[in-house]
């Protein structure tokens, strides 16, 4: 009896309770703590040397995308604008990376209001509010780590993301825009953190672009946030120049499909480059073969054209004679670029 | 029935996880970056509202009644730079006197468009110069300072009362590069740009709060108009954009510092500057090269991909100034220069 009285309190009791408090209150996990990169042993090339010239592939790219990364000269990096540009959310997590979680809770009642990421590559620090805010308007602002919104689904917290600025999908090659949406869903097995993202992006995608990161949690509470990125000028160039191909004239197309034995097409990239039944494909494709500028200008034969299009068609046009001097790669600022 | 009753509260406060759970996941599907858009065609103005942000410092945004408006809001005064369509005029004063119920002292036109000065003459006549309701300095109309470039004011002149009422002409007209003024204790630098949309553009340099207003050199919904007939020319856009890299400072890590407001669009700070920079200069480079291997304008729109494409899913949005639209104004500007 006694029993039963002490349930009808509270039963309504913990259900006006989870009404006041709302979803937030149901965070099963809790993910505070400093995290690092599993470089290493994941995605190696992309989170540490960075990848070659034209390397597209396993990218759902559309042929805009494409052709941006084929007319990309490197030395825009060494455009003294350029050379602190950070890598944006949905592209920041794979990298050399460590991160400092921790949770922004209302001091008297302990609701979760936000999630705290701080990221020390380009020293970023991202709020994922957990408060059921709106997104904010379209005339807003876009940042490098955009605006997010948390909820919790179960023991996995989904995070959307917004008002992310201009990037890249690939460092260097191809472009992400500032209309793309990320989905996070963070996960957490013992030590590992899995990071899941989905993006969609409807100037530079055909499909959304997911990715996977496991980080580990470290026992180690050192962490430095700094990264210190101070741009310098790097010798004297015309006001306002932009270093860019023009279309049919990068002379680099051809150079990582031939040093991988790969078809030319495959490294342009595209949704089908992604599945597992374009191999078969593959196979049926010639592999690239690939003359440096220094090269043809000493009277090597020019390497044969590659295919006029990726594998969704379009127009990538290479094989034509290089511009002299070739293509200037690299750039950085100090604390800059170059090192992931 | 004790076991029943603690059935019951554990389905109630299951029941109550999953609504809650999933209403805010279903809330959460739609969230999506918007789209930059442009100003709609014909609109039901009635239905139109506007979009007030705060910028930084004492710098806001008005967005929704044609170009955007920023209106600098102090102590003193309200200063506005722009002011869209004439239709969207009371909705823009109600808005001001939202946020301030200062006198509308100064207005500054960076452009000819209608979407930027066609509410000139309703909103200079809102204004007033002294804080009383009689007649203003010296006996003039007790009204708000109306200034632009001495350019714009000719080529407003030049097209003529007939399209464009002369209570929207600039009659405070500065000749030189740029005219400096103090605005709610804050120094203000209008800096003309040159054969930019038009040749009487100018943009607004707010020192203090750290923001500037750039006219429609900058567009985040579609590429730059080029007003051919009235002195526009890429290179002059360029020439602006490059401007505004070179007084923009990002506080971190290109991030933040100077903000930017476009002429129509979204907030933006330098590295949004700066992609949209290379972006046409990337596009003027190929038609340049296009000229210098002797193409005919005809044989530039044909070529694929053609010297927009990448950009096109982004920018050309607009079926009145479309990406060819775009490629024709800079081929007609480069073999000019040529």
């Amino acid at each position: 009896m006694r029993n039963a009285i002490r349930a009808r309190i509270v039963v309504p009791l913990l259900a006006g309770l989870m009404l006041l408090a709302g979803v937030p209150a149901f965070a099963q996990i809790d993910f505070t703590g400093i995290y690092q990169g599993n470089t290493n042993s994941e995605d190696g090339p992309e989170r540490a040397a960075g990848p070659s010239l034209v390397e597209f592939l396993g990218l759902p790219i559309n042929d805009q995308a494409r052709q941006w990364g084929l007319a990309y000269k490197s030395s825009r990096l060494s455009l003294p604008e350029h050379q602190c540009q950070v890598h944006q959310v949905s592209y920041i997590h794979r990298g050399p990376f460590g991160a400092r979680i921790w949770e922004v809770r209302d001091p008297v009642t302990h609701q979760l209001i936000a999630i705290k990421e701080a990221i020390n590559t380009y020293e970023q620090e991202r709020t994922i509010w957990m408060d059921g805010r709106p997104h904010p308007s379209p005339n807003a602002p876009h940042t490098w780590m955009g605006f997010s919104t948390g909820v919790w689904e179960g023991n996995m917290l989904t995070i959307t993301t917004t008002h992310i600025k201009q990037g890249w999908y690939r460092r260097e090659n191809i472009p992400s825009s500032d209309e793309q949406t990320t989905i996070e869903h963070w996960v957490k097995n013992g030590n590992v953190w899995t990071h899941i993202s989905v993006t969609d992006d409807p100037i530079f995608l055909t499909e959304p672009l997911i990715k996977s990161e496991d980080l580990n949690q470290s026992p180690n509470t050192n962490f430095n946030p700094f990264w210190n990125c101070e741009y310098i000028e790097e010798g004297e160039r015309p006001r306002g120049e932009v270093p860019s191909y023009m279309p049919g004239e990068n002379p680099w197309i051809a150079e990582y499909a031939a040093q991988h034995n790969l078809p030319q097409e495959v490294t342009l990239g595209g949704p089908e480059t992604m599945y597992p039944e374009y191999r078969t494909r593959m196979k049926t494709l010639p592999v690239a073969v690939f003359k440096s500028p220094d090269e043809i200008s000493q009277g090597a034969v020019p390497a044969p054209a590659a295919p006029a299009a990726g594998p969704r068609g379009g127009g990538a046009g290479a094989g034509a004679a290089p511009p002299a001097g070739g293509g200037a790669r690299g750039g950085g600022a100090r604390g800059g670029r170059g090192q992931n | 029935m004790k076991r029943s009753l603690y059935r019951s509260s554990a389905l109630v406060v299951a029941g109550l996880l999953m609504t809650a759970g999933l209403s805010h996941v279903s809330a959460q599907q739609p969230i999506r970056t918007a789209r930059q858009m442009p100003f709609p065609k014909n609109p039901d103005w009635s239905k139109l509202e506007l979009d007030v942000l705060k910028v930084q410092g004492q710098v806001y945004l008005i967005a929704g009644a044609g170009g955007n408006i920023a209106a600098q809001i102090g102590d003193e005064s309200v200063l506005l730079v722009d002011t869209g369509y004439e239709q969207m005029a009371p909705k823009v004063i109600a808005a001001v006197r939202k946020l301030s119920n200062k006198p509308l002292r100064t207005i500054v036109s960076t452009t000819l468009m209608d979407s930027h000065t066609g509410a000139n003459g309703l909103l200079v006549k809102e204004g007033r110069q002294i804080d009383n309701t009689g007649p203003g300095l010296g006996g003039r109309p007790n009204e708000a300072d109306l200034i632009g470039s001495a350019r714009l004011s000719a080529i407003m002149t030049s097209v003529g009362r007939a399209k464009i009422s002369p209570d929207r002409w600039p009659p405070s007209t500065y000749p030189g590069k740029s005219k400096d003024l103090t605005s709610n204790d804050e120094a203000v630098i209008i800096m003309r740009i040159p054969n930019a949309v038009t040749d009487g553009d100018s943009l607004v340099w707010f020192r203090k709060s750290d923001v500037v207003a750039t006219g429609e050199i900058m567009n985040t919904a579609n590429f730059p108009f080029i007003d051919v007939e009235h002195g526009g020319t890429i290179n002059g856009i360029l020439d602006g954009l490059n401007t505004v890299l070179e007084i923009t400072v990002p506080k971190h890590n290109q991030e933040g510092g100077t903000m930017v407001i476009p002429g129509y669009g979204r907030i933006g700070d330098e590295h949004d500057v700066l992609e949209y920079r290379d972006m046409l200069t990337i596009i003027r480079d190929r038609v340049q090269n296009a000229i210098k291997k002797g193409m005919t304008l005809q044989q530039v729109k044909a070529l694929k991909p053609s010297v927009t494409y990448e950009y096109e899913l982004r920018y050309n949005r607009d079926p009145a100034w479309t990406a060819e639209m775009f490629v024709e104004a800079i081929y007609r500007n480069l073999s000019v220069a040529k």
